[in-house]
């Protein structure tokens, strides 16, 4: 069982990695990352802030975009293209090859936020020549963005289970704008009233957080990020994403492939 | 089966992570709390704010008024004094829509008045509802607005007389406020004159925040009123017995009153050492008689000055 | 043990947006295949040929009946490593090599490391691809693809192989080259169960077809029986344009290509025939008797609504 699910994970890594548009992708971030190095020079004093601020986002989003992009060929793509029924038709269970699946990407998205990484702290010592403690907290900011990545495939791949690639595409977007927002959607449920109260405190609840992971603009300003929400996001991630796992098991071992 | 199996796990990591997704987020709500907030110090300037809206910004604008509101709602349940991020808040809300009106008015107010009812900066309340006057010419009630702050914040009653003026001749405005002109022109620190700014405020508002907040000035302005007249009998009390009465029970076996009066809590008035005092000072925000010896009032503005 | 039967089974799907109409995909369906048969399954698109193989590989759910693979049910997971599955015009990942495809699937069906680098070798070489072994899949045409897809099923020497239209987009020597493989593994004691609805194929292949149109089964035939039953007719072929009129005075037609000519002739006038082309000066080139063909048996069980089936009973 262990060993299925291992060579569906090195599978979708192998295929994701061959994949040209993640390079380009990739590329893309790295060039805006770059790129803020010139745009932090129009204003005095405030360089880093903008590498961290500019080149952080660019990672997010790229990585979001890529994410979403690779996440929903993980099933729909699968399903329209008939590449799945060959893998089902083996001793392989459903749930395997869901698990699989997951793990590749996840491992992909990992290697790719790595060389980001990379790329971005090559730009940060350019700039400032050397690292300081406070840089510590770039790379808690990054590890957050990892966790986003998480998030998103784990959803990506939940609709994939039952919709479209394009409306697995919006609905996980969809999320994403949402989730950023999910702080202030608890916001305003709790000023509301009767029903809206109650549908906004439901919702908001179960929206994926984004809001919590987005520690760039404090790490640009090299306030400390506590260690307390580092371990809470942590588990929130892994629970949720363990959530969508089961959800997608349940939908994908009902389900006709046509 | 093996797929019952499979449906009995997945189930239950279904039901149980949610649960406990749910938890999580509580958890990281607390710690989290305000870092939505605080970032926006950290903003350069509210118009990088806007450039960075990518031309969202009347939703943004709506989230930044939803975060203040919240904030100030949250601070001010706790009791707490310190609202240094409303400034910043409502500053990027009427950046990114500068005609959010309701955002000027809860400033007006908020902003103005001391801890722990608002963030007792007047300057920057003044400054704002100028703003909102630069940028909604044709809302008259926002001078309104400017001429309150300066009147009962600033305690520049000539400054407000002049607001009142020029807000009158907007076209639309209503009548009163060449009256409130003229009377503040003449009768600076009338209680009635207050009585009627706080009237209508309180009615021509739909913000739940003001609402209440005008109705403890009104409250307040009565029991200064009720104070001032209890003083003054248990005055005359003094003058005519030799020494002050040490309850109103006594004033009402002299058939002065007829019953213990009450504050706008219920509470009975009390007599300490010959002055009327209210029994509980904490809850009755805004009075300005009535308070025991050596606290003094809560809302006494600090800087009287323009 | 019969290799595969079915109980019933049957397949409806709901359709339409707001109202959820029923649409039968395939009537019950009740039949069954011995090991070491190679079954035909016929039909025109459409009719429910892949609908059923999709059922037999749980790719898709019954909403009746039942099926046993192997004495096994279709739900049972050690089912899946003795059967071999290739779909209706395969699409393998783009990105991997044929190598690579097989060596990943060969892991998944859970031959061991050590036997897979030979086994895949040795697979490939029968579908005859070795040499475009590294080429990436997404370079493949379609009649490699499709050699591929028959590789990946056969790969981990399963049992019983299905084949969903495997002669479809191959040129003629590709057919060839895939009648040939199946045979083999006829040869090799494996039972195979192929769609299709190019008759030829199945003729040349089977041991028994069963017809199905839309969504019902329509008749099961053994192919040795069907060749057995003789119309009652001759076919004549000779060459020599004399022979002609004489031919035509017994009331048959001549077709002429290329300098042969062609009648049929019911069987008794077989001897008048022949006398006729030897008079002539015509020379004799073939006499057969004409059989009830593929076709014919074809297209009466498509045709035949309501009329009685022939089934064949799980024995």
């Amino acid at each position: 069982m262990r060993n299925r699910i291992r060579a569906i994970a090195f599978n979708t890594f192998r295929e994701a990695v061959r994949d040209r548009v993640l390079y380009n992708l990739v590329v893309f971030a790295l060039l805006i990352v770059g790129s803020s190095l010139i745009f932090g020079q129009i204003s005095i004093g405030v360089e880093r802030l903008v590498l961290v601020n500019l080149g952080m986002t660019a990672i997010s989003l790229f990585g979001i975009v890529i994410a979403i992009f690779i996440g929903i060929g993980l099933v729909s793509k699968e399903i329209e293209k008939k590449t799945l029924y060959t893998v089902l038709a083996r001793p392989v269970h459903r749930w395997e090859f869901i698990v699989g699946k997951f793990g590749g990407l996840v491992g992909t998205l990992t290697v790719n936020a790595g060389f980001m990484a990379i790329g971005f702290f090559a730009a940060l010592l350019y700039l400032t020549h050397r690292f300081e403690p406070a840089d510590g907290y770039l790379l808690v900011a990054l590890y957050f963005i990892v966790l986003e990545f998480v998030l998103i495939t784990a959803l990506a791949l939940l609709f994939s289970t039952f919709s479209t690639p394009l409306m697995s595409a919006v609905f996980a977007f969809s999320l994403f704008v949402i989730g950023t927002f999910a702080e202030d959607l608890r916001g305003f449920a709790s000023m509301s009233t009767g029903v809206t109260k109650i549908a906004m405190e439901t919702v908001s609840r179960l929206v994926p957080n984004f809001a919590a992971f987005n520690v760039i603009s404090q790490v640009a300003h090299s306030q400390a990020v506590p260690g307390r929400l580092i371990f809470y996001n942590t588990i929130y991630a892994i629970v949720y994403a363990a959530v969508c796992l089961a959800a997608s098991v349940l939908i994908f071992e009902r389900r006709d492939l046509k | 089966m093996q797929r019952n199996r499979v449906t009995f796990v997945a189930s239950a990591v279904l039901v149980v992570g949610t649960a406990l997704s749910i938890v999580t987020l509580h958890k990281i709500d607390e710690v989290r709390e305000g870092s939505a907030l605080r970032e926006v110090l950290w903003i350069p300037s509210a118009q990088t704010v806007k450039r960075m809206s990518l031309g969202y910004d009347g939703l943004l604008a709506d989230i930044y008024w939803t975060r203040a509101v919240q904030y100030f709602g949250g601070h001010h349940h706790a009791h707490s004094t310190d609202y240094q991020l409303l400034k910043p808040l409502l500053e990027t809300t009427t950046t990114l829509d500068p005609h959010l009106i309701p955002a000027y008015e809860f400033g007006s107010i908020f902003l103005a008045q001391n801890p722990p009812e608002g963030a007792g900066d007047p300057t920057a309340a003044a400054d704002l509802v100028k703003k909102g006057i630069r940028e909604n010419p044709e809302a008259w009630r926002l001078w309104y607005h400017l001429g309150f702050i300066q009147w009962q914040e600033l305690r520049n009653p000539s400054l407000a007389s002049q607001s009142f003026l020029e807000g009158s001749k907007v076209p639309g405005a209503l009548p009163w406020m060449r009256v409130m002109a003229a009377a503040l022109a003449q009768n600076a620190g009338n209680a009635e004159t207050a009585r009627y700014l706080w009237m209508n405020i309180y009615q021509s508002t739909e913000d739940k925040m003001i609402r209440e907040n005008a109705l403890k000035r009104l409250a307040a302005l009565k029991s200064d009123e009720v104070v001032q007249k209890l003083q003054n009998l248990i005055d005359q009390y003094q003058q005519q017995q030799g020494h002050y009465p040490s309850s109103f029970q006594e004033l009402i076996s002299v058939g002065w009153i007829r019953r213990v009066p009450l504050d706008p809590l219920g509470y009975p008035y009390q007599i300490q050492n010959g002055r009327v005092v209210v029994a509980r000072p904490a809850e009755l925000p805004f009075i300005t008689k009535g308070l025991p010896e050596g606290s003094q009032a809560s809302n006494m503005p600090r800087n009287p000055s323009n | 043990m019969p290799a595969i039967e079915t109980f019933a089974l049957e397949k409806q799907y709901k359709v339409g947006f707001w109202k959820k109409r029923p649409r039968q995909a395939l009537e019950p369906l009740t039949l069954s295949v011995e090991e070491g048969e190679v079954f035909g399954y016929l039909g025109p698109n459409g009719a429910g040929k892949t609908t059923t193989l999709k059922l037999l590989m749980r790719l898709i759910f019954p909403s009746g009946g039942s099926g046993r693979i192997l004495g096994k049910d279709l739900g049972d997971g050690s089912l899946k490593q003795q059967i071999g599955f290739l779909p209706e015009q395969p699409y393998f990942y783009d990105h991997l090599t044929a190598r690579e495809l097989l060596d990943y699937y060969a892991e998944l069906s859970g031959v061991e490391a050590k036997e897979r680098t030979h086994r895949v070798e040795a697979v490939l070489a029968r579908v005859g691809l070795p040499d475009s072994a590294n080429l990436q899949l997404r370079k493949f045409s379609k009649g490699m693809l499709q050699r591929v897809g028959i590789a990946q099923a056969i790969i981990h020497n399963p049992k019983l192989i299905f084949l969903d239209e495997p002669m479809s987009g191959l040129d003629p020597i590709g057919r060839r080259e895939v009648r040939d493989l199946i045979q083999s593994l006829k040869e090799e004691g494996k039972t195979i169960f192929f769609s299709t609805h190019i008759l030829s194929d199945a003729e040349t292949l089977c041991d028994r077809v069963g017809v199905i149109n839309k969504g019902k089964l329509r008749g099961i035939g053994v192919l040795a029986d069907l060749a057995r039953e003789v119309s009652g007719k001759v076919e004549i072929l000779w060459e020599g344009a004399g022979a002609r009129a004489g031919i035509e005075a017994l009331g048959g037609r001549a077709q002429v290509s290329s300098g042969t000519s062609r009648v049929v002739l019911p069987e008794e006038k077989l001897n008048a025939a022949i006398d006729a082309i030897r008079a002539g000066n015509g020379k004799i080139v073939s006499i057969s008797p004409v059989r009830v063909t593929l076709e014919e048996f074809f297209m009466e069980k498509l045709n035949s609504e309501g009329a009685e089936m022939e089934q064949e009973v799980a024995r």
